[in-house]
């Protein structure tokens, strides 16, 4: 058998592939956190708490209304996204003028309340979603078995990626967005209705984290607690990539996926850990972030 | 606060001066009596508890309400202080509580002095995040550390003998030692905050340009507070341990990070008294709730009160009291 650095070819080429997954994961939760912060210039803390919600929504809309998995991958963000339309409208916004740390505390309370009350529903133990039965299955590509559930998340996480980057750097809705993010009272000034785009962008990221909360479902178990430690991992990416460009937060999410695939299999020990040392590394050879303009 | 002082004769404005020493003493005075009278109302080891959590929430304040640092990750020294101050009192029995509390202060002081080199090199949310972040990888060092006692913690911290001779077993005792360290962790942020060198964070606070361009090493200056911030969590976290007799990972959690900004927003940040009351409040629901049919929907509670204040309360108790009292008596 084929060894790479001590490591059977198919082992190691396993945890790269889980370690693309996992990025993929990475790169579509940061890149919510970056759309939502380049408009509202708050960290949205209930990122995790939303992630979580899209994959219960999955699970409870299959379990009592049937919704199959294909269904639910457009419904779900939609309503997430609504939810979260309503507490930017009605919570976000009357603290807007204020310090933006209010705006990562209000949101440390919702990802609470969130997380808290379906500990109580459910229980901590995760339940299992059923990987719908066309994906299934995997290819066996002669040096690797590749399961056909994972290859498909990292296609529809990285197509989501890129539909997100071509909205925003293609489009009018999207060039809106970006002067928005310049300067947001210019904008208003202009005659665009600002608010309303506040709204709707705090939508689209809270849908984003939904629609990552679907696609894993049926690979992780669901439970209320498995949106917060992924955050706390995210936090760290977007500190590594910076948010200041969508294609660096897709780019530096696949990269920490890799990493951390890779210590999984030379150090194990470390696997958990890894993401927060790179992070200290560029925090000390490169504050602002590999992408970052200097905040 | 003295502006509005300037034209008035030197002597009245002394005497107002005194009168307002005089004032605040007294009400020091009031607040260390109560503390002396508290054990024989109220439980000891509650008070006890509320008295480090207030330690811990007083240091975390210092941080973010007088140099505006919002650290989420203040959890990591208070578990670092209580898992180094119960494993060396447990695996070396001669060693005296003070000791080991010191000692577990000391590698807080060094776990802060790290942090703090790194994350005040980001600020805002970013500073926030690195915090975080930072905590977390404390959380996985502490759970597969040999020393930690991993899922379980460490058990059956002995008390000891205070100085080799107090015996701590008795919880009266034992409260008085721990009211002493507040105090004195207390008195060292008083004394901080209105110090030069608290008044220059405060300008640091309020316009961290302005201030460099006055000359100010703005970076040295945030670094020594969040050095001292996480040190007397440090004091906070071993004292806890002493008290309760173990460490576990529940001190290391994101949650407890949040708890501590919790206490501080509810009782008012950048007020002296407020994370006090704050952290007497939020123990005080944790153990009311704890023993009601209520008992699992306290994280659900804290995640309210903390939407709640926000919103609508921002300055916390003591802050609204204290523009109540402005407001009306001045």
């Amino acid at each position: 058998m084929t060894m790479i650095f001590g490591v059977p070819m198919a082992v190691f080429m396993g945890q790269l592939t889980l370690g693309l997954v996992n990025g993929a994961f990475y790169a579509l939760l940061s890149l919510g956190l970056a759309v939502i912060f380049g408009l509202l210039k708050i960290v949205n803390f209930a990122h995790g708490a939303q992630y979580m919600l899209g994959a219960f929504a999955a699970l409870l809309g299959f379990r009592y209304l049937g919704i199959n998995y294909w269904l639910a991958l457009v419904l779900v963000p939609l309503v997430i996204g609504g939810l979260g339309m309503l507490v930017e409208r009605f919570l976000l916004r009357r603290i807007a003028h204020l310090d933006h740390l209010y705006g990562l505390l209000l949101t440390f309370g919702l990802a609470l309340i969130f997380e808290g009350t379906l500990v109580n529903l459910f229980g901590v133990s995760g339940a299992r979603y059923a990987t719908p039965e066309i994906l299934q299955g995997g290819l066996n590509l002669g040096f690797m078995f590749l399961p056909t559930y994972r290859a498909w998340v990292l296609v529809a996480a990285l197509t989501m990626c890129l539909f997100t980057w071509f909205m925003i750097e293609r489009t009018r809705l999207g060039a809106y967005l970006r002067a928005g993010t310049e300067n947001s009272q210019l904008m208003q000034a202009f005659g665009v209705n600002v608010p309303l785009m506040i709204t709707l962008t705090y939508g689209f990221g809270v849908g984003l984290a939904a629609f990552a909360g679907v696609l894993a479902a049926p690979l992780y178990p669901v439970s209320p607690t498995m949106g917060s430690s992924l955050l706390i991992v995210v936090f760290a990416v977007v500190v590594i990539g910076g948010m200041g460009s969508i294609l660096g937060a897709i780019l530096t999410g696949l990269g920490m996926g890799i990493i951390e695939g890779l210590t999984k299999v030379y150090y194990p020990e470390a696997a958990n850990t890894v993401i927060f040392l790179v992070m200290i590394l560029v925090l000390m050879l490169r504050p602002a972030g590999l992408f970052g303009k200097e905040a | 606060m003295t502006d509005s002082h300037v034209l008035k004769a030197p002597s009245v404005v002394a005497k107002r001066q005194r009168r307002a020493n005089l004032r605040r003493n007294a009400f020091y005075l009031a607040l260390i009596a109560l503390g002396l009278v508290a054990p024989f109302i109220a439980y000891p080891v509650f008070l006890m508890k509320i008295l480090c959590f207030a330690l811990f929430a007083c240091a975390f304040n210092l941080l973010l309400g007088y140099a505006g640092l919002l650290s989420f990750g203040h959890a990591a020294f208070l578990a670092t202080g209580g898992y180094t101050t119960g494993y060396l009192l447990a695996s070396y029995p001669g060693l005296t509580p003070e000791l080991g509390i010191i000692a577990g202060t000391l590698v807080a002081t060094l776990l802060g002095v790290l942090f703090g080199v790194l994350s005040i090199r980001r600020q805002g949310i970013y500073f926030a995040m690195v915090t975080l972040a930072l905590a977390q990888l404390m959380f996985f060092v502490f759970i597969q550390s040999p020393f930690t006692g991993g899922e379980d913690g460490l058990h059956g911290v002995p008390r000891g003998e205070l100085f080799g001779f107090i015996s701590l077993r008795s919880n009266m005792a034992m409260y008085y030692f721990v009211f002493t360290i507040f105090l004195f962790g207390y008195a060292l942020i008083q004394r901080t905050v209105h110090s030069p060198f608290g008044q220059v964070l405060k300008a640091i606070r309020e316009n961290e340009p302005r201030a460099i361009s006055l000359g100010y090493n703005v970076d040295a200056y945030k670094l020594v507070a969040f050095v001292i911030s996480a040190a007397l969590a440090g004091l906070a976290g071993s004292t806890k341990t002493v008290v309760f007799q173990l460490a576990s990972l529940t001190d290391a959690h994101w949650h407890m990070s949040g708890e501590v900004i919790l206490m501080t927003l509810l009782g008012g940040v950048g007020t002296l008294l407020g994370p006090i009351m704050g952290a007497g409040l939020v123990v005080s629901l944790q153990h009311i709730l704890s023993q009601s049919p209520l008992g699992n929907w306290v994280s659900v509670m804290l995640g309210l009160i903390f939407v709640v204040c926000v919103l609508s309360f921002r300055s916390g108790i003591v802050g609204e009291l204290g523009a109540i009292y402005r407001k009306n008596f001045k």
